[in-house]
């Protein structure tokens, strides 16, 4: 059928007129098929029929056509269409009894109306309007969200939330132990940057042994608990947008509701906990290694010894330092799983919104963690601790 | 009913009574499904009442809106099972949640739930392991598992063969016998219609209200509305009653 346009005949038309240009024959002949070649656009074959006195009667013919496929149809609609809307009478009575029943198909259910979707772009003042309205939408179901997930924890503290302490427990397992390679690998190599970066400034001075405390410093208060929030957004609040967003396009997230389960205590409630409970964890097991990064490069190139650089980074960090940063990887877990659940419980029902959900999850939480990151570095600074 | 600006259908009144098989029909895109989600309690109506006996449900408060949906059952169109549980995790989990059943006992009910839709022995598998017309019949073993007063079916026999879906069909009418299950249908399998609905509201698309209601089978014979009479027969309809629209090339 796909014949090569070498050796497909080409699809032609003719326009005649006869009569005193009243009525005009459109004779069609050889290939109409997708591979050939056509003589005419349909466009050129208009202005033609255009130019002129317009007929009053087209007749529209086949003669010595060969194969033809969805192609010829097409372009005689766009011409029956014409005909129509110039009120050009239209005689089809000369194509082959297939073409005309295509045809009369084709136009039998009629177009409902307001259904077709204006495809110009609108003014600008427009596109900006949806976008307020978009971001309104969004700020609103927000709130939403957060009013549930309170109410949801309110219930949680009444003993009366219900989820299965199974789904909790695997919950905690996806979101920390699960999480302990790569938190480990990406913490001792931000220990590691961190005594590089110090150790260029501080050797100038002869005065190494401060790498200790910007290393110990840096992780505990900042570090730390940055990244792994960075990590965990990524690995979690992806897969909880990912997970709850399929659920939603399975109707899963329905039918919890019409069994009168709560979605917000059954699937929301445990993924949040899971992930409070496991971010200071995780968050202090990265100090740690932090520190372990540091100590591998300090006293491994800058002649530090292992109780030197364990005793200075005693005495630089102090307990509140842990304080900090375990109340900011608190904060963060809060953030990352409402990103993440909101956006999978909000997700659209096709596979792409599952994909645009996961996205948004990570985007909207690593702009939440940094923010709310340089608040609280902020208000640290200013009360001093 | 309404998204936005945009009204579906307005002015609807019809009564289900106890142990009714009712059939919500109607051309695609009549809001078949829309009445369903308003009756279900998963979209509120932009106006108007449902009533579940005396009980105004979009008005009532939320512990009693869970209590009157805890009393029915939900047939999704693609069964909505949990993907995450096995077929027996998923019937068990509203007999875990609303229940003080033991363990073993709810094993029971499980293994006698999923006989009574021909799953018997399929406990223990995940849902992406079996079929669409099994996703269904567990979907449907998990809707009964409450043994519920009033069973919501959407598009039953879609994606279903024909002899599953006679004997989804044969399923429904046991369970009205035999239970006294009230079950409303949303469907346009005119076999369907016919073999177990007793009680029907018809949706129109153009007109954005019913037409009618009432037994499918009276409807068929006794109405004059000609798109009634053209769906009820498929098209087919009295030459009289019905005129194709003329094509226009």
């Amino acid at each position: 059928m796909n014949a090569n346009a070498g050796d497909a005949k080409a699809g032609g038309v003719s326009l005649v007129r006869i009569g005193g240009a009243d009525t005009v024959t459109l004779q069609f002949t050889g290939d109409w098929v997708h591979g050939a070649v056509l003589a005419k656009p349909v466009g050129a074959v208009l202005a033609e029929l255009d130019t002129g006195q317009k007929p009053r009667r087209a007749l529209l013919q086949t003669h010595d056509l060969a194969e033809w496929d969805s192609r010829l149809p097409t372009y005689l609609l766009g011409i029956v269409d014409w005909c129509q809307r110039e009120g050009v009478e239209v005689d089809v009575s000369g194509l082959p009894e297939g073409v005309r029943g295509l045809l009369k198909l084709a136009r039998s259910v009629p177009e409902r109306s307001g259904v077709r979707r204006s495809a110009e772009g609108a003014p600008l003042l427009a596109e900006v309007g949806k976008w307020v309205l978009g971001g309104l939408k969004d700020t609103k179901g927000l709130v939403y969200f957060i009013g549930e997930a309170i109410l949801a924890g309110v219930a949680l503290l009444r003993g009366k939330a219900r989820f299965r302490s199974v789904d909790m427990a695997l919950c905690i397992q996806e979101a920390g132990p699960s999480a302990l390679a790569i938190v480990t690998l990406i913490s001792l190599l931000v220990g590691l940057i961190l005594a590089f970066v110090g150790a260029v400034q501080l050797s100038m001075f002869g005065a190494q042994i401060y790498i200790a405390d910007l290393v110990g410093l840096g992780t505990v208060r900042e570090m730390g608990a940055l990244m792994t929030a960075v990590i965990i957004s990524g690995r979690t609040g992806a897969a909880y947008a990912a997970q709850l967003g399929t659920m939603n396009v399975n109707s899963e997230i329905d039918a919890l509701k019409t069994m009168g389960i709560s979605p917000m205590e059954f699937l929301v409630l445990p993924r949040m906990l899971a992930l409070v409970l496991m971010m200071p964890l995780l968050a202090l097991y990265a100090d740690l290694m932090g520190i372990v990064g540091g100590a591998l490069v300090t006293v491994s190139a800058f002649d530090v010894s292992l109780v030197q650089y364990y005793n200075e980074t005693r005495r630089a960090v102090h307990l509140h330092d842990f304080g900090i940063g375990l109340g900011k990887s608190l904060v963060f877990a809060v953030l990352i799983a409402t990103a993440g659940c909101m956006r999978g419980m909000q997700c659209g029902r096709s596979a792409s919104a599952v994909g645009d959900a996961a996205t948004a999850a990570v985007v909207n939480s690593i702009v939440y963690i940094v923010v709310a990151d340089s608040l609280i570095t902020l208000i640290c600074n200013r009360l001093g601790i | 009913m309404a998204y936005g600006d945009f009204v579906i259908q307005r002015d609807l009144s019809f009564t289900v009574s106890r142990g009714d098989v009712f059939i919500i029909m109607g051309g695609s895109g009549c809001g078949k499904s829309t009445l369903l989600k308003h009756l279900i309690g998963l979209q509120k109506p932009v106006k108007g009442e449902v009533f579940y006996d005396a009980t105004d449900f979009w008005r009532a408060d939320l512990e009693e809106r869970v209590l009157v949906m805890r009393r029915s059952g939900v047939l999704y169109q693609s069964g909505a099972l949990f993907s995450s549980l096995t077929l027996s995790e998923n019937i068990a989990l509203p007999l875990a949640e609303f229940t003080r059943l033991g363990r073993s006992e709810i094993q029971g009910i499980v293994s006698y739930k999923l006989a009574l839709v021909g799953l018997a022995g399929f406990e223990d598998y995940y849902p992406a392991e079996i079929s669409g017309g099994m996703q269904k019949r567990a979907g449907l073993a998990r809707a009964m598992a409450l043994d519920p007063e009033i069973l919501f079916f959407d598009e039953p026999s879609a994606g279903l063969d024909p002899v599953s879906a006679r004997l989804l069909d044969d399923l429904i009418i046991n369970l009205r016998d035999t239970l006294g299950t009230t079950i409303v249908v949303v469907t346009h399998e005119l076999a369907s219609i016919f073999a177990i609905g007793n009680n029907s509201v018809f949706l129109d698309a153009d007109s954005k209200t019913m037409l009618a209601t009432g037994d499918p089978k009276q409807l068929l014979a006794e109405s004059a509305d000609p798109k009634i009479i053209q769906f009820l027969t498929r098209g087919e309809g009295n030459a009289d009653t019905h005129t194709p629209k003329e094509a226009k090339p």
